[in-house]
């Protein structure tokens, strides 16, 4: 075994544990910690693959800004493993019958796909460096590129909106 | 030798890098407290700490053992897991953050060429700012965990601190990538070098001032201090988010202070002063006079000479300038910071345009 067949192991195991964990935990911080940690495994793999460019940045703004956001919430509504209302064991169960089934049929679904043809790039692709990341950006797919830009500027304007006193 | 198909001589380098920088940040950090205390003492008016050893130089021993030997003591209603895992994480994101700094060029030791930086990756700035992003986590599991109103209070004012700035911080770093094309601080510090007058003029500080301005601010903000410390605003919360906090644990956040004013000043003066460059002298040609490794210690000294000069303007600057009142900070940092940011950037770019038609 090479050390990033080890490493890449080392990822998966962690990041479908702590995922499990965050589903599993009855206190809402515990949830968002765990969830910071499967984002953590998840730019494991990411530069794993060289792409370092969406590692870093999985990491600055899901690890960092959103999840921040998450506790932010969370700790001034003051949630905890007490005052959570917990489902009864009824829909917990339809709730893992349903998640499942759904994971069955993705499965299915993509299992004879023609995805699974290409394969990853390994650790020598050059694809998810800043540059050449930048230059496919701004060259072959400019025009959705900027038309998310002005989604999100969208949003914000929306959100200033929202935010303003009357 | 090999170990899973990799360079085991390698890794015993890096690792004694690894060791080497942490030691050196921890040592610094021991003095820089001394230090704050002197320099707080001269410019007060009195002699600040003089008891233990010869000009006090062994108070910051006294204060670790006295830290070291407290009492540890951990609230019953708070969350205790997290309440320990809290400045674990503020002291681990504090010290990983030195990994991608350029601490100097090369050794040669043994003919074997050691390069002084950990990791070099493309992405060397960003990963500085996952780090900073990530620090939060500290302050805010301890605030939280802690279970108390006035630790809450101070852990979300220093995230939403941290976050505001962040956007402002990275705004001029954009500019500055403008201006360097890289990321690479290795190769940020080597351009920086190939400038006029043995490098002094290729300074960055000289093609980006306002961007060094905003991006000193913003350090100021992310490292919670004076005038932005109000996480830690003891006239209205107390101790702020570490109240709680007694012994060791203590001492961790105390700490990583510390070290990431320590890490910062680095990043400072890699980006915008040349790192280890040695201004008015010209690198190569010194080192076929002296040798490669007289010449790189002498820019690892360049490099702690121009952090302590960053050191001393962040205690210049807590003993100057009064604490920010909480409204006045997200003004400074959503209405002015920002705004100046982007016209930097724009400005930036016409002029990158200009002179690269």
């Amino acid at each position: 075994m090479s050390i990033s067949e080890i490493l890449f192991w080392f990822l998966s195991a962690l990041s479908i544990l702590s995922a499990l964990m965050m589903v599993t935990s009855r206190n809402p911080v515990h949830s968002v910690l765990w969830l910071i940690l499967v984002f953590f495994a998840i730019s494991g793999h990411y530069i794993l693959m060289n792409a370092q460019f969406l590692a870093i940045v999985n990491m600055i703004v899901y690890a960092g800004a959103i999840m921040v956001l998450f506790l932010f919430v969370i700790m001034l509504m003051n949630m905890n493993a007490e005052t959570e209302p917990q489902k009864s064991k009824w829909m917990k169960m339809a709730g893992t019958i349903g998640s499942g089934s759904l994971l069955l049929v993705l499965v299915a679904a993509l299992r004879d796909s023609e995805l699974r043809a290409r394969t990853l790039e390994g650790p020598e692709g050059s694809i998810g460096l800043v540059k050449q990341l930048g230059a496919v950006l701004f060259t072959d797919y400019v025009v959705p590129f900027e038309i998310s830009s002005v989604l999100f500027l969208s949003a914000m304007v929306g959100a200033v909106l929202i935010g303003k006193k009357d | 030798m090999q170990f899973l198909s990799t360079d085991i001589s390698l890794i015993l380098e890096k690792l004694s890098i690894i060791v080497v920088v942490v030691l050196a940040l921890l040592g610094i950090a021991l003095y820089t407290t001394f230090a704050e205390r002197k320099v707080a003492g001269i410019m007060q008016d009195r002699y600040g700490p003089n008891r233990a050893g010869p000009f006090g130089l062994l108070q910051p021993l006294a204060d670790g053992i006295k830290l070291f030997f407290k009492e540890e003591l951990i609230p019953l209603a708070s969350n205790r897991m997290l309440f320990i895992l809290g400045p674990f994480i503020a002291m681990f994101t504090a010290l990983i953050t030195g990994a991608v700094v350029p601490w100097g060029s090369q050794l040669e030791i043994f003919d074997r060429t050691v390069s002084l930086t950990i990791a070099k990756p493309d992405i060397g700035i960003l990963y500085v700012f996952a780090v900073v992003s990530i620090g939060v986590f500290g302050m805010m599991i301890g605030g939280w965990a802690s279970n108390n109103k006035f630790s809450l209070l101070a852990a979300i004012r220093g995230a939403s601190q941290v976050i505001s700035y962040e956007l402002a911080m990275g705004l001029s770093i954009i500019a500055l990538l403008l201006v360097t094309g890289t990321m690479n601080l290795g190769e940020i510090v080597t351009q920086q070098m190939a400038g006029g007058l043995g490098g002094f003029l290729g300074w960055n500080v000289f093609a980006q001032p306002l961007g060094f301005l905003i991006f000193l601010v913003c350090v100021f903000a992310e490292c919670n201090r004076t005038p932005f410390d109000l996480p830690e605003a003891e006239s209205e919360l107390n101790m702020g988010y570490h109240q709680e906090y007694s012994s060791l644990k203590l001492g961790f956040f105390l700490f990583s202070e510390y070290i990431n004013m320590i890490v910062s000043s680095a990043v400072m003066a890699t980006l915008f002063f040349g790192g280890y460059d040695i201004p008015f002298v010209d690198e190569a040609s010194l080192s076929a006079a002296w040798g490669n490794n007289i010449v790189a210690i002498l820019g690892i000294l360049m490099l702690l000479t121009k952090i302590v000069f960053f050191l001393f303007l962040f205690m210049w600057v807590r003993w100057t300038i009064p604490r920010f009142r909480y409204d006045q900070l997200m003004d400074l940092g959503w209405r002015k910071m920002i705004p100046l940011a982007l016209a930097n950037m724009l400005i930036t770019g016409v002029i990158t345009l200009w002179l690269n038609r």
